[in-house]
Formats: structure tokens, C-alpha cells, sequence
């Protein structure tokens, strides 16, 4: 009897496996079928302007917490002003980088509730999650109407639109190859600003030789940001970008260069690089512990803001070796979810968005320049207003670790190949696992 | 007479099966009905592309998800982290273990405050996994904490790097990996071939003997012919910076063996400590060749218990290393972040059912044995 029971349980329970197992089989079968009846373009939902006064609530879904707080709020009270009538809910989640956000993001979105607007990366990262399934709306219309296809730059609608549409607004950028350095340092050590890797490394050993970090790294992350800015410096911008469309391969000579290039640098890292957060590679240069970083212009806002030091003086900057003249770019930016509820406020968020009035209210706060090629550039601080300039005159590129030339399954991967790389060193392997991971993840198709 | 017994007996059981009906079908839906929805998602290729369209298209694959991830050339990282794991559950046991034991013999002394000490080691079980990762990853910071003891002691300051280390002891190479297992497993089945035969136990005899013979077969002959499983050298081994983690984790659960090892020495019948005294056994001789054997069922619960805990150490590890350090990840960071983080849900799912076997061949075999038991009494 007891033994009967048992086998029974189990029966049972075998029984709702299956059950499940089939059940969802099922499911599965009719949507494929489904999908195949109509092809993908015809799925893009146009944005529709109308002149309605929007009204209700808006719903804004944003990482924007701390620091980045009162720039948010800046923008909002430029909406608030224009539309009095709307009732804003600032939604925020904590975390760097919108890591909980974007998992909170998508459940959301899965479940059929997704915010009025939500902050994304600009680029991929925003097509290859969410473009790619159909759930944002073609924002071609709005940007024809405000104007916009002509005061941002050419190179930056070509990298967050696709052939479909173009799918977000982008409310900010930062330059992601910019190397930092303090002035006085470098004379005391008699080194100067190197224009190429090869300079940098004859320097690097004279600052080794002083006992000068000569380049300050921190956690993995970094090492990609740093990786960027490598590949551009010795590929140059036409290879870069063919790189991401797919025309270069992974395993060109010309690419396992970048990883030996970057295999060189590291020597002249610290060794604790990995216990590091970002802001401490930046302490690093500014105690004369190491001579330069390469991070993303949000050091200027550490720098200056939360340390008090002076822009020009107490710290200088330049483009990262071999990439004069190019901006890796990467923007924070908004967008219309399908089945938001209240279409017509968030259409009135992303033209203030888009605004020289809100750019200009938000990025002088966040310690960005605006996306705009006409922003005032009297409220920007010094290093603002220098980026501001090479934006609008540099050749434009995107950043990977921040989302803009590569899908969020390309950028996972490449974690564990930076994280293998620094482990094994060994540049021929990593050529050859990027060239199988942009191969599973679709890049350049 | 007896019918009517029969007939309250029968109502018994129809108005005990109504009352269990409702929660089997939660428990099947919810537990067994989504174990198997994760099965299935594991066989599809869910994720390639448009993963989170609204009706996304997904494909059966059979098992090539599974086999990408033992032998595909990007998936080094899984590989890795099923090592570490095997690190993370011995070295969590036997410390904990070891440990625990210790500090349940220094208090079953019956020491002065005793109350008080037993509240201080078991004080750390009460923290999240989270607040003592952040805790012990400004202890195990380069430039400070652990590190600077040597100084106390005029020696120079400890360069190790606890959680960013990136050295490795005991490599191995994935290609040589069914050989590594199946060594141990065919010198535990010639002892049990020898035991048998000692016992003239027929049947056992022939099986394991099968047995031992095909894992020779296979160590011998077979690997030489069949094709590596992996084209490729991969090495593999135990992460010096795993350390760090696993220091962490035995402070925080040696305090529960503790309390779990001290109410098994209480439980000893006081008049076993005597005859031992008398008979003219040591302290030392008392715990290991008397207690020890006596409270053998603790250990047990104890093995099963905190080997399933370091099958979810995900929070500790995300607190200390975070998310992108290959050298300290775990299976579960790695389903989460291929999940969530690349959209790849049928892989992640595949990492799932894969944790979800291996915590079976933990968990099964002890509700067996505590089945058999129970039946047993």
C-alpha cells in the first residue's frame, strides 16, 4: 500500500510536468504560425501627432535616483510648465548602470504594463531588446515635425534608428573616449599627453620607472569601457563601425591587434584594478598615484562636482590616444512603448525631451552636453563646452559598453570574454570567441 | 458492524483527499506544472532573436542547448562556474563543519556566559547573504582590513587579492573532465565489488563489477578513440579568489552547525560521558570516538542543509565580486545575468534545470533515507 502511494505521488507529479511541459509546447506551435503570416515591418507602429491637450497621468520610468536626481527633476518642472495638466510619476529604481531597472523594465513589459516612457540607452540596446520585438513605436513623424533631423547630427540618428524608424529621443550624450590627467603631474614627471598607443608606451615606461602607475584601471566594466577606446584608436572609425555592421571580422589581423594592443596596456595597469569602482581609478590620477584614466566624461562631473576641483587646472583632458577627432558617443534617451496608456502626455514628454529648453535645463545639472548641435553653450561648464565642440564637428562613433553599437546579448558575452581575457591574455582566443559570440547574437545582421 | 466502519472509514478518505485536492493543484501548477515549463523553454531556442517580442517565435531544439553549454566554445564560463560550485559546496562544508563541531565543544564545556557566546556565534546566521557580502568585501579590500593584520604583528602589510585575484591551483583540462569523474567512481565501485564478493553477494557482484569494468573501459580505451568533447584545450581550476567567498560564508554559517552539533552533544545522555570517564577515556577520546558517532544523523542534516545553501550563494557572491567576476561566479549569477541580462532565456533556462538536477541528487537521496527511516520506526 505504502509502496502503491509513493508511485502514485509521483505519478502525479510527473503527470503536471508533462502537463506543463505540453501546455506551453502548445502555445508555442499556434504563435509560430502566427508569426509567420505577417513579415516583421509590418508590425511598426507610426507615432500619430494630433493636437489634443494632454492630460491624466504620465508615467516616466528612469534609473535617475541619486545623483542624477535633480537634473530629472529640472526636466520635469520644464514639462510641468508647458503641460500643467498632466500629472507626472517619476518612477525610479536604483542601481548603476539601470541594472534593476532594466530587469524591472522588462517584467513590466512582459506582463503587459509597460511605463508611458522609459529611460534607455540610445542604439542597440534599445533595438535588439525592444525594437526587434515590436514593442516601440516609430518616432520618424515627431522628429520630422520638431525639426529635429536637422539639429541633431547626421551620424548620431544613423546609430539609434534602423531602416524602420527611428525609436527613441536621446535627452543627453557623454563621450566615452576621453582621457584625464592632471597637468601639473605630467610636467613634474616630464612626460606629455600621448597622442598614439605607441607614444603612450614609450612614456609609460619612464612613469613605471618613477613608480607612476601610468594607467589607472578599476573593475571589469572599465576594462571594456578602455576597450573602446582601443579598438577605435588603432581599427580608426571606418573599421570600428564595420566591425558592427559586419563587414570586418572578428578574427581580421587587423582586430587581434586591438587585443594585443590591449594585452600591452595592461601591463602598465594596477594590479588591483578588479577591487576598484570607477571613481577610485579617477582618485588614483588625482593623487598623483597614476598619470592618466581613460573614463567617460561623467569623471568631469566626479571631478568637479563631488571633489571641487577646477577644469583645466586641477585636471586636463584629451581624447584618448589615436582617436582625435572621433567621439564615441553614448546617450541616455526616451522613447514610446506600444500600448502606453496615455500616448499623447508621453509625446509631450519627448518633445520636451528633444527641446533645446529641457536639454539645456537637464545636462548643465547631469554633467552632459546636449544632444542638440544648438545648445547654449553659456550654461555648460569648461569641459562641457569643449565636448560640446567636438561633438558638433567630430566624426560620431558608438559605444558598446554603453549600448549603442551592440544588442544586450552581444554586451553579456563580451563581459565574460574581457573577464577570460584578463585571466588567460591570450589575444588570438578572444578574437576568436567575439567572432562566435557576434555570431550567436546576430551582429551586423 | 464492520460495514458501517468501512462506510466511515471510506468518508474519511473522500473528505481527506478533498481537503489535500486544493493545494496539489497549486503545488502542480505552480511547482511542477513551471518546473516543466522550464524544461520545455530549455529545449527551444527562445532568445536568439526577438526574445521579448509579445508573441515571441521559439523553435524545439532538443539537447543543443544543453550541449553548447558542456562543450561550446563560448560557454567556458558555465564550465568554470560548475567548478567553482563543487569548490564553494566542500569548502562551505567542511569549514562549517569543522568549525561549527569546535565551537559546539568549546560551549558544551559548560563555560561561564555561556548563553552569551552561543549568541555571538550565532549572531552572523541572522544577517542576509547581502549585508555580509558588503561587510567582508571592506574587510578583504586590497589596501585595508584583513590585510593590514600582519602589521599589528610589525610585519609588513599583506598584498593578497582576496576577491580579484585571478591565480588558480588545481588545473585541470575540461577535454580530461569524464575521466576526472569517473576515476573515483570506479575505485569506489572495486571497493564495493570487493566487499561484495567477501559477502558472496551475487547479484551485487555482477553489478558492480559491469560497473567498474565500463568506467576502465572508458578511462582506457574509449577516451583514446572517441573525439574530445571539447576541440580545444580549456583549464580549468580551483580560483584563488574564491577564498575570500568562502571565508565569508562559513563566518556566517558555522554558528548554525554550532547551535545544530550543541544540541546533539546535550542530547547525549550524560551517563555515556561517565562509563567513557571511568573506563578511563580522554575529553579528546570522548567527542571524537564516542560523540561523533552518536550525533551522526546531525551531520547529516547538516551536509544536506548547507550543500543546497552554497548551491544559492548567488547574493553573497553578487555583493562581494559582483556580477561580471568570472573568477568567483557561481551557476545561478550566470543563469540570472544570461537571462536578464542578454535575453537569452532558453540558455539561462537550461542553466536552471542543470542547478535544479544538481540540488535534486542532493535533496533526493536524503528524503529517501529519511523516508526509509520513518518507515523503518
Amino acid at each position: 500500500m505504502k509502496r502503491f502511494n509513493k508511485i502514485l505521488l509521483l505519478a502525479v507529479s510527473l503527470i503536471f510536468v508533462f502537463a506543463g511541459t505540453t501546455l506551453f509546447a502548445t502555445g508555442t506551435q499556434e504563435q509560430k504560425s502566427a508569426a509567420k503570416a505577417e513579415p516583421a515591418n509590418a508590425n511598426v507602429q507610426h507615432v500619430v501627432l494630433n493636437n489634443n491637450t494632454p492630460s491624466d497621468k504620465l508615467e516616466i520610468f528612469s534609473w535617475w535616483a541619486g545623483d542624477e536626481g535633480p537634473a530629472l527633476q529640472a526636466l520635469i518642472k520644464v514639462f510641468e510648465k508647458h503641460y500643467p495638466d498632466v500629472n507626472v510619476i517619476n518612477a525610479t529604481v536604483t542601481g548603476g548602470a539601470g541594472v534593476n531597472a532594466k530587469a524591472v523594465l522588462k517584467t513590466r513589459m512582459l506582463g503587459g504594463a509597460p511605463p508611458d516612457s522609459f529611460q534607455v540607452h540610445a542604439g542597440q540596446e534599445l533595438i535588439g531588446t525592444w525594437v526587434i520585438a515590436n514593442r516601440m513605436v516609430d518616432l520618424t513623424p515627431l522628429f520630422k515635425q520638431q525639426g529635429w533631423m536637422k539639429v541633431f547630427p547626421k551620424d548620431l540618428l544613423n546609430l539609434i534608428g534602423t531602416k524602420d524608424g527611428i525609436w527613441s529621443v536621446p535627452v543627453n550624450v557623454h563621450r566615452s573616449n576621453v582621457m584625464w590627467y592632471v597637468p601639473d603631474n605630467l610636467k613634474k614627471w616630464g612626460v606629455s599627453v600621448p597622442q598614439s598607443w605607441d607614444e603612450f608606451f614609450n612614456i609609460a615606461d619612464k612613469l613605471q620607472a618613477q613608480g607612476v602607475t601610468p594607467l589607472a584601471l578599476a573593475q571589469a566594466w572599465t576594462v571594456k569601457h578602455l576597450w573602446e577606446s582601443v579598438a577605435l584608436g588603432v581599427l580608426g572609425p571606418d573599421d570600428y563601425e564595420a566591425l558592427w555592421n559586419g563587414t570586418l571580422s572578428w578574427t581580421d589581423p587587423k582586430v587581434v591587434k586591438v587585443w594585443q594592443t590591449m594585452d600591452k596596456i595592461l601591463k602598465y595597469t594596477n594590479k588591483d584594478a578588479a577591487s576598484l569602482s570607477w571613481q577610485q581609478a579617477t582618485d588614483m590620477v588625482v593623487k598623483g598615484k597614476a598619470a592618466f584614466n581613460i573614463m567617460g566624461d561623467w569623471a568631469s562631473g566626479y571631478m568637479s562636482t563631488t571633489l571641487k576641483l577646477t577644469p583645466k587646472k586641477d585636471y586636463g583632458w584629451a581624447p584618448s590616444p589615436g582617436t582625435k577627432g572621433n567621439f564615441i558617443f553614448l546617450a541616455d534617451s526616451f522613447g514610446l512603448p506600444v500600448g502606453a496608456k496615455n500616448p499623447d502626455a508621453t509625446v509631450a514628454w519627448l518633445k520636451t525631451c528633444g527641446s533645446k529648453e529641457g536639454q539645456d535645463a537637464f545636462n548643465p545639472l547631469k554633467g552632459s552636453i546636449s544632444a542638440r548641435t544648438d545648445s547654449d553653450l553659456s550654461l555648460y561648464n569648461v569641459y562641457s563646452k569643449s565636448a560640446a565642440k567636438d561633438w558638433a564637428s567630430n566624426r560620431i562613433v558608438g559605444s558598446l559598453t554603453h549600448g549603442v553599437v551592440a544588442n544586450e546579448g552581444f554586451m553579456n558575452d563580451f563581459s565574460s570574454v574581457i573577464e577570460m581575457f584578463l585571466n588567460n591574455r591570450n589575444p588570438q582566443q578572444a578574437a576568436n570567441a567575439c567572432q562566435a559570440i557576434a555570431i550567436q547574437n546576430g551582429i551586423g545582421k | 458492524m464492520p460495514a458501517t466502519i468501512s462506510r466511515i472509514h471510506k468518508r474519511d478518505t473522500i473528505k481527506s483527499v478533498l481537503i489535500v485536492i486544493p493545494s496539489i493543484i497549486l503545488i502542480g501548477i505552480f511547482v511542477y506544472g513551471f518546473i516543466g515549463n522550464t524544461i520545455y523553454t530549455s529545449l527551444t531556442d527562445w532568445g536568439t532573436k526577438a526574445g521579448l517580442a509579445l508573441h515571441p517565435v521559439k523553435h524545439f531544439i532538443g539537447l543543443s542547448n544543453y550541449k553548447s553549454l558542456f562543450t561550446g566554445f563560448i560557454h567556458g564560463r558555465f564550465r568554470q562556474d560548475l567548478v567553482n560550485m563543487v569548490f564553494y559546496s566542500i569548502f562551505l562544508l567542511t569549514g562549517t563543519l569543522l568549525l561549527g563541531f569546535f565551537l559546539a565543544v568549546l560551549l558544551d564545556r559548560s563555560v561561564k556566559y555561556e548563553g552569551f557566546f552561543r549568541t555571538v556565534f550565532l549572531y552572523p546566521m541572522s544577517l542576509s547573504f547581502i549585508v555580509t557580502g558588503t561587510i567582508w568585501r571592506w574587510l578583504l579590500a586590497p589596501s585595508g582590513g584583513v590585510n593590514l593584520i600582519p602589521k599589528l604583528f610589525g610585519l609588513p602589510k599583506s598584498n593578497f587579492l582576496w576577491i580579484s585575484n585571478r591565480q588558480a591551483v588545481l588545473i585541470f583540462n575540461w577535454q580530461n573532465i569524464i575521466t576526472i569523474l569517473l576515476v573515483p567512481f570506479a575505485l569506489i565501485m572495486i571497493y564495493l565489488l570487493i566487499r561484495n564478493i567477501l559477502k558472496r553477494n551475487r547479484n551485487k557482484v555482477i553489478t558492480y563489477s559491469i560497473l567498474s569494468l565500463l568506467s576502465f573501459l572508458y578511462i582506457f580505451v574509449l577516451k583514446n578513440i572517441l573525439p574530445p568533447i571539447l576541440p580545444f584545450k580549456e583549464l580549468h581550476g580551483f580560483k584563488l579568489a574564491t577564498i575570500g567567498i568562502i571565508i565569508a560564508a562559513i563566518w556566517q554559517y558555522s554558528g548554525y552547525t554550532m547551535a545544530l552539533y550543541l544540541a546533539g552533544l546535550r542530547g547525549l545522555p550524560a551517563s555515556i560521558r561517565e562509563a567513557s570517564k571511568i573506563d578511563g577515556a580522554t575529553e579528546f577520546q570522548y567527542y571524537i570516538k564516542i560523540a561523533i558517532p552518536n550525533i551522526r544523523p546531525i551531520t547529516l542534516s547538516a551536509v544536506i542543509i548547507l550543500s543546497h545553501i552554497s548551491l544559492k550563494m548567488f547574493d553573497l557572491i553578487y555583493a562581494m565580486a559582483g556580477a561580471d567576476n568570472i573568477n568567483t561566479g557561481h551557476p545561478s549569477i550566470n543563469m540570472y545575468l544570461t537571462t536578464f541580462r542578454a535575453n537569452q532565456f532558453a540558455m539561462g533556462a537550461a542553466m536552471a534545470v542543470i542547478l535544479f538536477i544538481i540540488a535534486a541528487l542532493f535533496i533526493i537521496p536524503y528524503m529517501l533515507h529519511s523516508h526509509r527511516e520513518r518507515q523503518g520506526k
